[in-house]
């Protein structure tokens, strides 16, 4: 199904045009209200007006999510804050996350866009939308409910966590869809079968599934556990949130991007070179409709490939592949993104705390472990147990401020952890997904 | 009147414990008393040996985490009772004891507890004002 026939469906051509009128307006916009965009096409040679083709968008600079912590908190908006009707907050580095803002136009585009992601899906308003997003400063669980009743179904707000009492609502409300992480969509189904449910039984019939990289293999363990069919959705908060692309139930290969909204590219992440449809590379996302927070050419760091052959949903609009990776050392934990440079900050917050530490990924069931491992020095070494427990359960205490993920943490011997000359290799991802 | 201690982090591994004694074996340094605290991830190994220092930086240089402490040996008859005596004056005077743990010295007529305290000055004071038998750190590595 196709909420909007008329743009969805646009003919390349016309798409291209649209595509360029908007950009054209844009890239004007940012250069008169953003002093860091002005700054950054200043000193690459360009103006607004060398614009002239969809082809010139690769003379504009990148932008990256150190410009945005650079610009931390507003410093990138393109309105007064007088028109900001939203702000969400993606984790950053430790308290210091990056902040995207929402004019009421913006909300109305993005709710529109998550309403065509929930109709690709093959909603309607006759259904009811679990929604088991985070509500709150993530964008998942405020932009998946705005689309949701945008296409006019009735949507439970159950926001995460609180495992049985979702599994309750599950069962007595019988919603026909489900919005949450993958993992926690298996997590869910383990939960269930273990309170000794038929989880397979249930009303539901939809998931609409992302936040976090997975696999086909994860997609069939989910489809086959819930027996519904899973959808991948993708999203970031800089960009929108969730609705940026999404699987269509025809095709069910590869993500449309919405590009009467976006233009989407694929880079070389080493040489930032425009790679062709059909190479794996970095995608890099233009914004052109939003008007509180836009972006020009924005390194996700997700890597990916676009196909541009024509879908049997009748969308004119590229896909882009499932994200295989990240060109960067960004983890994804229980949905959480995590840089081990933050984990880094805060052990190197703890006195006495030395800057060798691995983190070890793994999966225990469907959920996300995390633990770290620390070596252990003169200076925070007792020769009591419970002094050395506190400082285990004082590191894990800040990192659950900071970052707002549970780790575990280990205290190692010393000398224990590789070390490394040159790029360290502090990460174990042991996650078979 | 203080007995020094090292004290060593190993973590619960196969192997870990073996590598402490070898280094010992090999400079030929004896252990006069030991206890073993741990958790389910780590230990800590505290140890009285007759040569602290040597010891120590052996240790150090086989790349252990290496802590030293100060405790106090009290002696005291190896008999029923002979432990409360200790116990109850600490105790009495509102001493606190972080850990302790025990030997029975070569003749058999005496066990040897060690404790550690959070305040060694005065748990010493207490110790002998009640008039038990606090052994000095030379004869506790002697032993």
């Amino acid at each position: 199904m196709i909420f909007n026939e008329e743009f969805e469906t646009l003919p390349r051509e016309a798409l291209e045009a649209l595509q360029l009128k908007r950009l054209k307006q844009v890239v004007q916009r940012v250069y008169h209200t953003v002093g860091f965009y002005r700054k950054a096409f200043d000193d690459a040679g360009v103006k607004p007006e060398d614009i002239k083709t969809l082809d010139d968008l690769k003379r504009l600079p990148f932008t990256t999510k150190q410009d945005l912590r650079d610009n931390y908190p507003f410093g990138m908006f393109s309105v007064p804050m007088s028109n900001v009707v939203r702000i969400h907050a993606s984790s950053g580095t430790t308290g210091r996350p990056t902040v995207v803002g929402y004019t009421k136009r913006d909300i109305d585009m993005w709710a529109e866009l998550m309403a065509r992601c929930f109709a690709a899906a093959g909603l309607t308003k006759n259904d009811i939308i679990h929604n088991a997003y985070g509500y709150g400063l993530f964008t998942g669980g405020l932009g998946a409910h705005y689309g949701a009743e945008r296409l006019g179904a009735s949507v439970i707000p159950m926001s995460g966590g609180n495992t049985k009492k979702q599994i309750m609502i599950l069962q007595d409300f019988g919603p026909t869809a489900i919005c949450c992480t993958p993992s926690y969509a298996l997590y869910l189904a383990e939960v269930g079968e273990e309170m000794g449910m038929d989880m397979r039984s249930l009303r539901l019939r939809v998931g609409v599934l992302g936040a976090e990289p997975w696999s086909e293999k994860m997609r069939q363990e989910i489809e086959n556990k819930l027996d519904i069919m899973a959808l991948n959705i993708y999203g970031l908060s800089e960009v929108l949130g969730p609705g940026v692309s999404m699987e269509c139930a025809e095709g069910r290969n590869g993500l449309h991007v919405f590009e009467d909204h976006f233009i989407v590219e694929v880079i070389n992440p080493q040489t930032g070179e425009v790679l062709p449809y059909g190479e794996e590379g970095e995608l890099v996302f233009t914004t052109l409709t939003k008007e509180a927070f836009p972006l020009i050419r924005y390194r996700t760091r997700d890597i990916s490939r676009l196909m541009p052959e024509t879908c049997k949903c009748g969308r004119t609009f590229v896909r882009m592949d499932r994200v295989s990776g990240r060109s960067d050392d960004m983890l994804i934990i229980r949905g959480v993104n995590v840089f081990p440079s933050q984990i880094e900050s805060v052990l190197m917050d703890v006195e006495g705390l030395e800057p060798h530490y691995q983190l070890i990924v793994a999966r225990e069931g469907a959920l996300d472990t995390l633990e770290v491992q620390v070596e252990v020095s003169e200076k925070i070494f007792s020769d009591e147990v419970r002094k050395l427990q506190d400082m285990e359960k004082r590191i894990a205490k800040d990192i659950k401020d900071y970052l707002g993920v549970t780790a575990k943490v280990k205290l190692v011997e010393p000398k224990t952890l590789k070390r490394f000359e040159g790029k360290a290799q502090r990460v174990i991802d042991k996650r078979n997904i | 009147m203080k007995v020094e201690q090292i004290s060593i982090f190993l973590e619960n591994k196969p192997g870990g414990l073996a590598q402490v004694t070898r280094v010992l074996k090999e400079r030929d340094i004896n252990i006069r008393a030991l206890s073993l605290a741990d958790t389910t991830d780590f230990g800590i190994l505290r140890l009285i040996v007759d040569k602290v220092q040597e010891a120590r930086d052996v240790l150090k240089n086989e790349g252990f985490t290496v802590g030293r402490t100060e405790v106090v040996a009290v002696e005291v008859p190896d008999r029923p009772g002979g432990l409360h005596i200790i116990v109850d004056a600490l105790s009495s005077e509102g001493i606190n004891v972080e850990y302790m743990y025990a030997f029975v010295e070569r003749s058999g007529e005496n066990a040897v507890i060690i404790f550690r305290f959070d305040d060694t000055d005065r748990a010493i004071e207490v110790l002998q004002e009640k008039g038990l038998r606090v052994l000095p750190g030379e004869k506790v590595y002697r032993l």
